[in-house]
């Protein structure tokens, strides 16, 4: 079945959405989700990220040579990750300074290879385009959801604006066991909320079948691994 | 202060104060893919062990030998993933052939190596903390031992919780969240105390 424009559009949002479902990329969304400004930045950066590769790999789709061809796509990926941090440093020091060496690290994320491999060097350039704007909005929102929480609660603040007097904070939100704590309350609240209303809400550690690239090590591409292995002693 | 002191402190903070998993939030994706077994945590533990230490040696040397005489330093994040992920593949042929004990228990995790944060990360900050060869070398291996205590003791805590009957909503990955979020307040106890040991 073909996919409408507009459903390429909306699957990163909604159905495939890489943050809460897909849990690819939580690196980020757990480090840098302190303040609503930084998941801002972030959410924007990646979304060039992904939208750039997205486009680029898609035009070279055919002259990628299939067995060359993730290092192609990190090379691709990491050029647009370079242009995004040399346009922060310059225009934006202190969003540079507070993404920090999460800037660099969405060459590793899981979310822009996923994408690369699932859709990029199989789809018409439009469809790549719409593909990585959707997942980019889609992650942007969830760090974006969790931030404005952490931050409230952390600091007193919404994008700076103080709501809850100073002397009144949960300093330990906004540090490591906060994030953890919180992405996993806002994962069982929407499996509850969801399962009220009959629908299922089913988060997987990372696989929407990209075994190629994961770093996972789940149980499946482990299996992959091995029989690829197989494969190679039998030829 | 002096070179040991200093290594110490590096090897003391890389491990407990600044652990990449718990306290910095880097790599979480094999932190949370991995631990679910025993075999594979400290399967995976020893592969990001050795690639690290050997990437942070590798890429040290590339940058100071390579790069700064060139004036291409702006290149780094590009140069060295590519340069681990040479690297891996690299150990990954050599240890087949030269060493196959090693390869058999560490082999299958090699691949999920080279987009495994933690080693572009280590890379790049052994760079931006301008630390010299001994300094980069033992960063990248105490920060490994750092991601495998991490690893080992979450799965520890995993197995606790398999036993354990969270309410419906909180089965699976959500609760597994929350013991990450007590395992890693634990390691908020060590923070001040390397100061105070290598002042």
């Amino acid at each position: 079945m073909k996919k409408s424009k507009w459903q390429i559009f909306t699957n990163g949002i909604f159905k495939e959405n890489p943050v809460l479902i897909l849990l690819l990329g939580c690196c980020s969304v757990l480090a840098i989700s302190v303040t609503v400004q930084g998941a801002l930045g972030m959410g924007a950066a990646l979304t060039f990220v992904l939208v750039g590769s997205n486009v680029v790999i898609s035009l070279l789709r055919k002259i990628i040579p299939d067995k060359v061809r993730i290092p192609c796509f990190i090379v691709v990926i990491a050029t647009f990750v370079t242009l995004v941090e040399m346009i922060t440093e310059a225009f934006l020091p202190d969003l540079y300074s507070s993404l920090g060496i999460f800037l660099a690290l969405i060459v590793v994320n899981c979310i822009v290879l996923g994408r690369a491999e699932m859709f990029a060097s199989k789809n018409s350039v439009g469809d790549s385009f719409l593909d990585g704007l959707g997942m980019g909005i889609g992650y942007t929102v969830v760090i974006c959801a969790i931030a404005v929480v952490r931050e409230l609660f952390a600091s007193g603040t919404i994008y700076g604006l103080r709501i809850i007097p100073e002397g009144y904070q949960i300093g330990i939100i906004g540090q490591t066991p906060g994030g953890f704590l919180l992405f996993g309350v806002a994962m069982a609240v929407l499996i509850y909320a969801l399962g009220k209303k009959g629908k299922k809400f089913d988060p997987r550690i990372g696989c929407d079948g990209s075994c190629g690239n994961c770093n996972l090590g789940c149980e499946n591409r482990i299996q992959d691994i091995k029989k690829e292995e197989e494969t190679e002693v039998e030829k | 202060m002096t070179g040991a002191t200093k290594l110490l402190l590096i090897a003391f903070s890389m491990i407990f104060t600044e652990n990449y998993v718990l306290v910095q939030f880097i790599a979480i994706c094999p932190f949370l893919g991995v631990s679910k077994k025993f075999d594979s945590s400290v399967g995976m533990s020893g592969a990001v062990i050795f690639v690290m230490t050997l990437a942070s040696a590798v890429t040290w040397l590339i940058y100071n030998f390579i790069m700064v005489p060139l004036h291409i330093e702006y290149l780094s994040t590009i140069i060295f993933i590519l340069v681990i992920a040479a690297l891996v593949q690299f150990v990954e042929i050599v240890l087949k052939k030269f060493l196959k004990p090693l390869y058999n228990s560490l082999g299958i995790y090699l691949p999920l190596i080279t987009t495994n944060c933690a080693v572009l990360a280590v890379t790049l900050l052994n760079i931006s903390n301008t630390y010299n060869f001994l300094e980069s070398v033992i960063d990248g291996l105490t920060a490994g031992v750092g991601f495998g205590l991490a690893m080992i003791l979450f799965c520890g805590v995993r197995k606790a919780i398999e036993r354990a009957k969270p309410p419906k909503c909180f089965e699976g990955l959500p609760i597994t969240l929350v013991a990450a979020a007590l395992t890693s307040m634990t390691f908020m106890g060590f923070t001040g105390i390397a100061d105070a040991l290598f002042k």
